[in-house]
């Protein structure tokens, strides 16, 4: 137990001295005036393209990271058609391979793993930790062009040509054998992994040094803990995958021998390097959507988050263990048998952590006061989803399954359930419970239900004949494949189509509600976290003034919800931060 | 579409019915867990719904709760990975007297060598009860060999033999697929695995004319004069040769290999990577020379004069 301890020297800066009675000090901000927040504040296309308000910021994210989400889906459409019959007919061959290479690289680099931290981590962390602004507001901003320059190469290697061999970039496949624009595609995945890591820099930098008085770390939501945890494996992963990469290019362009033994490489070193990062880089995409979840089951249970340290320690329990993993996608490489069984123990252990989440979560709905609306639905769709997907993991850990169903459907099943039905799922609700926060704007709720039950069924209906598909067999990335197949992949595909209507009504209602929804209020949901305790939208400096922290975080009344008003994390009223690091700051 | 579909896929060889086992084993832990999971969330969802009469008093805190629901979930895991282990062990432990078939794949094509000489491509022919042992290389990219009626899959690389071992239990047809992705027509990478008893598999091997491999690798010995440095011990400039197979040999800058398959193939393919003791490294690389079917004939053939000698 002594992360605590040395996360919270680390953590010692004159920010967070509570001045006895500081609750309004700073002066008023250009912007506070009454009806003026971070969207009315300016109006022109500059003034969001050299924004540096992290609010700002989040919302260029949004827009984007839906571009491409969009984008990677339209690509799975494509392939899920052509998979409904056995024959390779609807698109060639090539064709084929590129649109699951392009679905890939989409989805995992441009989507998925900006998707949570950088729209909603950029929003909210200053919110939630009573900031002003991020830690480093111009890396904010350099983050999104930098993102924006890697889609914009990803996007001419798909206008050029396109990439067809996997997200993966399998050597020596990418590095000497195949023919298309893979140079184009590697520097834009290089390059996009720097906006990760610009984001991660700045929510630790933002978490460990902005934090309002009286915010020690046990009183932090569990979203921070899950982006704090997530940053960190940024950091410490991201930078081997640009080194994997760059080492992929100049093997390309140059034939230095370093993958291919053709030049006198080593094709397996690709995939330690590349798993190195990939491993870990699925808890980035899932734990901030975990983050998520115990923010909204929290809220909509109306009960303080069962076991919170035990959550919290829990990210910060995978973010470790995923490091040590990453063999786990090598069991059939050849690789020693020995190295082969220690992968499948550690893989195996990764299990507790997140079981420990799932049975808190699901201990807070005990005696709780459950409301099943929108962003609920879509907490407890990720729990059911992530527990399905975690527990299919069991079977590819285990060393003597995995090597049946690498490669297969199955994997393809149990990362969807992941990486979907957990990262997508909790981002939906993510985006529907802060969109008041974000927009100042109700979404309508009947909606709301339709869509996330919809993408629910849809998604099960998607995956779930993948897993049986695996099982039989059926290789994954094939065009053509034996007619005994068919009739899970047409189920498969059948489900596709409802998923992506189910997508593209949140895309229509939540545009819609930006004009017509109800005004939302500061805080609609009767929520405890700071970022309630402000406007919504929020002012361009986010609080008005300063809050102070009293208590821990999520003390909601479990069985009276208040008729009117809400229940702080500050009581508007008090001005004396009495009880301020009651949990030992300092 | 298609009627012989099936929810389970056939199972063939002897590994199958014990990964099956595992497989639905953890099956039922996961059906029992997404069930327990899913089944409160509903109940507590519908009973300690906003509005429900039912009573919030006293709700629990108990440390043992965290407790409980970490250790009976590491011990299961802790059960899953050893008995995953164990098949796992004896997928990998090569029985002793197994028939050894190479295979070369090569972008659309599993090029197979049967020790009796018959050659094949994208088929493979086996015979029930007798343990059978794949040694494998790639010619490009990585491919995979995969037979999923044996539960066995295995990556076939490019530079380096992998091998997997199973032993047939039932005649039949059945896919054989390449896992890894290796290129534009990848999807057609695929062929049949034939299961045959052991005579009828005989009489299979005993059709059409063929080379043994060792005859083959005799061959190219002498075509590419590899005699003229390797003479025997003492004479020209290259060790001997009989009696390398499985000995342990000495290398310049210190160290010692064992010389099995691997170590012959890069002594011909790639011989500055290592170089025996007290030779100067002479040898030309035969890279350009031989594919890698030759190699895996001249290497029957080295392999025959240590049992010769
Ligand atoms: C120009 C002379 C020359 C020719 C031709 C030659 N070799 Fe060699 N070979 C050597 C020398 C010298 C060594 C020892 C130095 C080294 O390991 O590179 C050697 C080493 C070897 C070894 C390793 C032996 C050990 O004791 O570990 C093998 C196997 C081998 N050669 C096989 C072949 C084969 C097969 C051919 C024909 C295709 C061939 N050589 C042709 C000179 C030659
Ligand atoms: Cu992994
Ligand atoms: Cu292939």
């Amino acid at each position: 137990m002594s992360t605590p301890e040395s996360v919270m020297k680390l953590s010692g800066t004159e920010t967070h001295e509570p001045a006895v009675g500081r609750v309004a000090p700073h002066s008023a901000h250009a912007g506070d005036q009454p009806g003026r927040n971070y969207l009315n504040a300016d109006y022109n296309l500059w003034s969001w393209l050299f924004t540096t308000d992290h609010k700002r910021v989040g919302i260029l994210y949004l827009i984007s990271i839906t571009l491409f989400f969009f984008l990677g889906g339209a690509a799975a459409v494509l392939f899920r058609l052509e998979l409904m019959t056995p024959r390779g007919d609807l698109v060639k061959a090539e064709s084929y391979n590129k649109l699951f290479t392009m679905h890939g690289i989409i989805m995992v680099f441009f989507f998925l793993i900006p998707a949570v931290p950088a729209v909603l981590g950029n929003f909210l962390v200053p919110l939630m930790v009573g900031a002003r602004d991020l830690a480093f507001p111009k890396l904010n901003l350099a983050s999104w062009y930098i993102y924006i320059i890697g889609g914009v190469f990803t996007i001419v290697a798909v206008l050029t040509g396109g990439v067809d061999t996997g997200w993966t970039f399998y050597t020596p496949y990418s590095s000497t054998y195949g023919n298309t624009n893979v140079l184009a595609a590697a520097v834009g995945v290089f390059v996009v992994g720097f906006s990760s890591i610009l984001t991660a820099v700045n929510i630790i930098a933002t978490v460990h040094t902005m934090r309002a008085p009286g915010l020690s770390w046990f009183r932090l939501p569990l979203f921070i803990w899950a982006h704090y945890a997530t940053s960190l494996v940024i950091l410490l992963g991201t930078p081997v995958l640009a080194i994997t990469v760059i080492l992929v290019g100049v093997e390309r362009a140059f034939r230095v021998g370093i993958f291919d033994p053709a030049l006198g490489g080593d094709p397996i070193l690709f995939q330690h390097l590349f798993w190195f990062y990939s491993h870990p880089a699925v808890y980035i995409m899932v734990l901030p959507a975990m983050g998520v979840v115990s923010e909204i089951i929290s809220c909509f249970a109306r009960r303080r988050v069962f076991g919170y340290k035990f959550i919290a320690f829990a990210s910060l329990a995978i973010a470790v263990l995923g490091f040590l993993v990453w063999g786990h996608h090598m069991f059939v490489t050849g690789q020693s048998m020995y190295a082969g069984l220690v992968f499948s123990f550690l893989s195996m252990l990764v299990a507790i952590p997140s079981a420990i989440k799932v049975f808190n979560w699901t201990a807070t709905l005990f005696k709780g006061s459950v409301l099943w609306n929108t962003a609920m639905l879509y907490a407890l769709g990720f729990i059911g989803l992530f527990t399905m997907g975690g527990l299919t993991g069991l079977f590819l850990a285990t060393i003597a399954v995995d090597v049946h169903v690498h490669d297969t459907y199955f994997i393809v099943a149990h990362f969807h359930y992941i990486m979907v039905g957990g990262s997508v799922m909790g981002y939906l609700g993510g985006i529907h419970y802060w969109w008041p926060k974000m927009t100042g704007r109700m979404y309508p709720e009947g909606w709301g239900r339709v869509a996330a039950i919809l993408i629910f069924f849809g998604f099960n209906l998607t995956f779930f004949p993948q897993f049986v598909l695996g099982y039989l067999g059926m290789p994954r990335r094939v065009h053509d494949y034996v007619p005994e197949f068919q009739i899970l992949n047409v189920m498969s595909s059948a489900g596709a189509s409802i998923l992506g209507i189910g997508y593209l009504l949140p895309l229509g209602y939540l545009i819609w509600s930006l004009r017509y929804g109800k005004p939302a209020g500061a805080n609609p949901w009767d929520a405890t976290g700071l970022e309630w305790q402000t406007d919504s939208p929020p002012p361009t400096h986010n609080f008005h003034e300063q809050p102070v922290v009293l208590t821990d975080a999520y003390l909601y009344e479990p069985w009276e919800p208040p008729a009117q008003g809400h229940l702080p994390q500050t009581p508007p009223q008090a001005h004396e931060p009495a009880v301020v690091g009651s949990e030992g700051q300092r | 579409m298609s009627t012989d579909f099936s929810f389970f896929p056939e199972a063939a060889s002897t590994i199958a019915p014990r990964v099956d086992a595992v497989y639905l084993f953890i099956l039922g832990i996961t059906v029992f867990f997404t069930l327990l999971i899913a089944g409160l969330i509903l109940s507590f969802g519908i009973h300690y719904r906003r509005g429900s009469k039912a009573s919030r008093e006293n709700p629990p805190t108990s440390i043992w709760l965290e407790i409980t629901w970490s250790v009976i979930p590491l011990i299961i895991v802790i059960g899953m990975f050893f008995w995953g282990a164990d098949v796992f062990v004896d997928m990998r432990t090569m029985p002793a007297g197994a028939m050894e078939i190479e295979i070369v794949g090569k972008q659309l094509m599993w090029k197979v060598q049967h020790p009796s000489g018959r050659a094949e491509i994208n088929t493979l022919h086996v015979p029930t009860g007798q343990p059978v042992k794949l040694r494998m290389i790639s010619e490009d990219v990585i491919h995979s060999y995969y037979i999923p009626a044996f539960r066995l899959k295995q990556d076939v690389l490019p530079g380096y033999y992998t091998d997997f071992w199973f032993e047939a239990t039932k005649p039949g047809d059945y896919h054989l697929f390449c896992a890894e992705y290796c290129g534009t027509e990848h999807s057609l990478m695929r062929g049949t695995v034939t299961v045959m008893d052991p005579d009828e598999f005989a009489r299979w091997s005993a059709q059409e004319s063929r080379t043994l491999p060792v005859e083959a690798g005799k061959e190219l010995f002498e075509r590419f004069r590899c005699g003229s440095c390797h003479k025997g011990a003492g004479a020209g400039p290259g060790p001997a040769l009989a009696g390398v197979y499985g000995s342990l040999v000495p290398l310049k800058g210190g160290g010692a290999v064992v010389a099995n398959e691997q170590y012959l193939r890069d002594s011909i393919l790639d011989p500055p990577k290592q170089v025996v003791a007290g030779f100067e490294p002479l040898m030309p690389s035969f890279k350009t020379l031989l594919s890698e079917a030759e190699v895996l004939q001249l290497i029957a053939y080295l392999k025959s004069l240590s049992v010769a000698e």
